[in-house]
């Protein structure tokens, strides 16, 4: 529990990088939010095999990491904590998919294991590229941003409340976890019987909670809409790195660098 | 316009579960007085504040508030009259942002942003917590926290504060200046509280709460000296009624 509490508390952390001043900070966030979504489609949108035609996206998150002064070891490390998906996702490809399509003297490489380095490069590239929208842009911003692409209101505001009470429901349920360590021993009484007592406390609390908090915003004269007041100036400098970007990535999806990049330096060396 | 701000009329009240939680109250409090609501834990406190700006509607009886009797037609005018503090302020600061949460309020009244910019920021500096504008309201401190919910409930100029608590959880010193902060309001000022040392100094008068009965009500000072009636409403005499205890040890028999 101690471990999920903490895990979550670093998120805090993101709002701080959230918080800079860099020129892609400054981007508006529908700007970032778009761009981030086209890349991460031209990343998908590759075949299964693929893997040099994915290596020249890793110029978006590097010139991202660069310019929006974020700490990539800490970007890495959360990566890792989410890499076991993609890595169970595509671990049974090397062995389903035998047919080789490489041979290095002695050595075959299977389709299996390159289907798998694709997944690995494209879980990096993706997770990274959203991780990296939430630290240059911020969670309330890019809900903000949702809105104002017309997605409906009710999944904004879930989303919102969720960010906004999620460290305090953590903090009850460790509260809650915490009173029942206190009070067993050896690692006794965690039967069905008291974790589903747990739940069914946690839920009640929720609950209370919830109904707190509705009366609040009645008396502050909530009518079933919540009205932001920020509103986002869309500038020419925002149409320049949405644009920009899309530019790059169609160069990058439809035009195979690495492979000119070969022909160049072998044209070089004849 | 009445002099007679608050008026509970044999307000009775049963939670749902059959809890009878107020059995008969009645009291009125005037234009720009300050009231103490003190009593136990359950003796209806909480319960009692919810009626009074229409979040819990009465069993029997009824409450009327400056010129109009609480009815579902008169909740809104009586909401903005009302400024309702809530007990934890993490209840009551749901936006993403101070400046979201202050404005909150104004912006279901309908004011346009430019006037609701200046609520807020005048609220905020009421409270001293103008440079918390821009943070989230998770990552304040307990003292921040009820200095914003109290920011929150301001911006929307209520004539009466009703306040559930206010100090339970505040360090000496957090507490010292929020009492400061609402000693300073000219609001007419409801009071839920424990802490008697504050219903002293900050309220004129008290009304002493017992499983959801008035046991008394009177200026706070004849109150807090009556050891028999506090006694009996489980309550004790103010630290600062009391005498010294290390000066009273040390007195030669
Ligand atoms: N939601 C509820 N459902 C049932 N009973 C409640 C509820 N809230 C409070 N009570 C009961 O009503 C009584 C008065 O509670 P409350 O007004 O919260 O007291 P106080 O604020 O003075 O401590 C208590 O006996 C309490 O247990
Ligand atoms: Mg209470």
């Amino acid at each position: 529990m101690a471990k999920i509490h903490h895990a979550f508390f670093d998120v805090s952390y993101f709002e701080t990088l959230a918080g800079q001043n860099t020129p892609v900070h400054l981007v508006d966030p529908r700007a970032k939010v778009l761009t981030t979504l086209l890349f991460i489609l031209m990343v998908v949108s590759f075949d299964k095999y693929a893997i040099s035609g994915l290596l020249p996206f890793f110029v978006f998150p590097a010139v991202m990491i660069t310019i929006g002064d974020l700490p990539l070891s800490y970007l890495l490390k959360k990566l890792f904590l989410v890499a076991p998906f993609a890595f169970f996702i595509g671990i049974f490809n090397p062995f389903l998919d035998k047919q080789t399509v490489l041979q290095f003297g002695a050595f075959a490489i299977t389709g299996g294991w390159i289907s798998f380095t694709s997944i690995l490069l494209r879980f990096t590239l993706t997770v990274g590229a959203a991780l990296i929208l939430i630290a240059t842009t911020g969670f309330r911003e890019i809900c903000l941003a949702l809105e104002k692409f017309k997605i409906p209101r009710i999944f904004v505001l879930q989303l919102l409340f969720l960010y906004r009470y999620i460290f305090i429901l953590i903090e009850e349920a460790s509260r809650l976890v915490r009173a029942r360590r206190l009070r067993t021993f050896n690692g006794r009484g965690m039967t069905i019987h008291v974790a589903s007592s747990l739940i069914g406390h946690l839920l009640l609390r929720t609950i209370n909670r919830a109904r707190r908090i509705h009366l609040a915003m009645l008396c502050r004269g909530f009518d079933g809409e919540i009205r932001l007041m920020r509103d986002l100036k869309i500038q020419k400098g925002d149409y320049l790195f949405a644009g920009g970007w899309l530019l790059a990535f169609l160069i990058m999806r439809f035009i195979d660098i690495p492979a000119l990049f070969g022909d160049l330096v072998m044209g070089l060396y004849p | 316009m009445s002099h007679h701000i608050v008026e509970v009329n044999d307000l009775r009240y049963n939670y749902p579960d059959g809890t009878e939680a107020i059995n008969g109250l009645s009291f009125t409090i005037k234009h720009g007085e300050s009231v103490a609501l003190v009593g136990a834990n359950g003796a209806g406190k909480s319960t009692l504040l919810l009626h009074l700006n229409g979040s819990l509607a009465p069993s029997s009886g009824s409450v009327r508030i400056g010129e109009y009797p609480l009815t579902p037609e008169t909740l809104n005018s009586v909401r903005r009259t009302v400024g309702m503090v809530f007990q934890d302020p993490d209840d009551q600061l749901f936006m993403p942002t101070v400046r979201d949460d202050v404005a909150f309020g104004p912006l279901n009244l309908g004011l346009p942003v430019n006037e609701v910019d200046e609520k807020v920021i005048t609220a905020l500096q009421t409270v001293d917590a103008l440079h918390l504008k821009n943070r989230p309201p998770y990552r304040l401190s307990g003292g921040e926290k009820r200095a914003v919910a109290i920011a929150t409930v301001l911006a929307m100029s209520p004539d009466i504060l009703v306040m559930d608590e206010p100090t339970a959880n505040l360090d000496p010193k957090t507490r010292r200046t929020l009492i400061r902060l609402l000693s300073s309001f000219t609001h007419t000022k409801i009071i839920a509280t424990h802490d008697l040392d504050m219903a002293l100094e900050l309220c004129h008068r008290t009304i002493v709460i017992h499983r959801g009965r008035i046991t008394a009500d009177g200026l706070t000072s004849d109150i807090f000296s009556n050891d028999q009636l506090l006694l009996e409403s489980h309550l004790e005499r103010p630290l600062s009624m009391q005498g010294c205890p290390i000066c009273n040890r040390k007195k030669p028999k």
